[in-house]
């Protein structure tokens, strides 16, 4: 597959960073002229992937949180979230909506909002080892009238 | 980000601004809930005209605030929703513990 273009970064997995996280994927893709629906969508699935690696995968200390970006054929954003954290058992449970090991203020939602935002999310995991979330989201061409 | 409140009568009005993630919902939380124990409200409102970004830590604030105020009988309503805002809070079924006014027309998306 080819990629037009790409960037990573990395950072720890505070919450500080939620914002700074979804805001550098969205400057990345604006490259591809994106309506506002669209930027929002990603912003949205970025927060929800890298919130579960600051809230679910480290139970003790800071661990990293890595984002590997790339614009694929087709003005696809592939966007990679990683964590080296506790790894998920189920994921097929994980995904279910309403389904959360932490409650309380935790809707169960994250999984179901980056599902019906983006146009597919991958996601794999081993205990112990980490997960990796891979969001698909293409950019529409975009005609106006008058340039 | 900031929560603006206000005490009509029974109706608790709160309006958010800002964005609303897991980073700040926390503090959005206490703000709420602080002025809630005391006003005792029957009507909890949330206006989200302020609100630039919201991700499901926004559903779980609402969720809460539920929780808490329908144990004192009260009841919670979400006022000016952008489409953003809508259609999030609509994927969650948020309208089986919460009324929602429509989406705003005029800022519809496109
Ligand atoms: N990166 C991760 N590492 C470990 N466990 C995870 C990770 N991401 C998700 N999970 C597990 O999957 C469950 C479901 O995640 P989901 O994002 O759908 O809900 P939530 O984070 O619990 O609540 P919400 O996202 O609505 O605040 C989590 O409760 C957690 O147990
Ligand atoms: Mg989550």
């Amino acid at each position: 597959m080819q990629v037009k273009n790409k960037f990573s970064l990395s950072f720890p997995a505070l919450s500080a960073n939620e914002g700074f996280a979804r805001g550098a994927v969205a400057a990345f893709a604006a490259g591809l002229d994106p309506t506002l629906e669209e930027i929002n969508d990603i912003k949205t699935s970025v927060s929800e992937a890298v919130t579960n690696c600051i809230v679910h995968a480290y139970k003790s200390g800071v661990g990293q949180v890595y984002i590997y970006c790339e614009i694929i054929e087709d003005d696809v954003v592939k966007i990679r979230i990683k964590d080296k954290g506790c790894g998920i058992p189920d994921i097929k449970q994980a995904m279910e909506p309403l389904y959360s090991t932490i409650g309380g203020e935790r809707a169960g939602l994250g999984f179901a909002v980056m599902q019906s935002f983006s146009d597919k999310i991958r996601v794999s995991s081993k205990v112990g080892k980490g997960t990796t979330v891979t969001i698909y989201k293409k950019i529409m061409p975009r005609y106006r009238i008058n340039g | 980000m900031s929560v603006k409140i206000s005490n009509k009568g029974e109706v608790l009005y709160c309006s958010i601004s800002g964005e609303i993630d897991h980073h700040s919902a926390g503090s959005i939380r206490k703000a709420i809930d602080d002025a809630a124990n005391s006003a005792m409200p029957n009507l909890l409102v949330l206006d989200f005209a302020g609100v630039t970004f919201m991700d499901s830590s926004g559903i779980g604030l609402v969720m809460g605030r539920y929780r808490n105020i329908s144990k004192q009988g009260g009841k919670v309503h979400i006022s000016n929703p952008s489409p953003y805002i809508h259609k999030l809070m609509h994927i969650s079924g948020i309208e089986r513990i919460a009324t929602m006014d429509p989406v705003r027309e005029e800022e519809s998306y496109r």
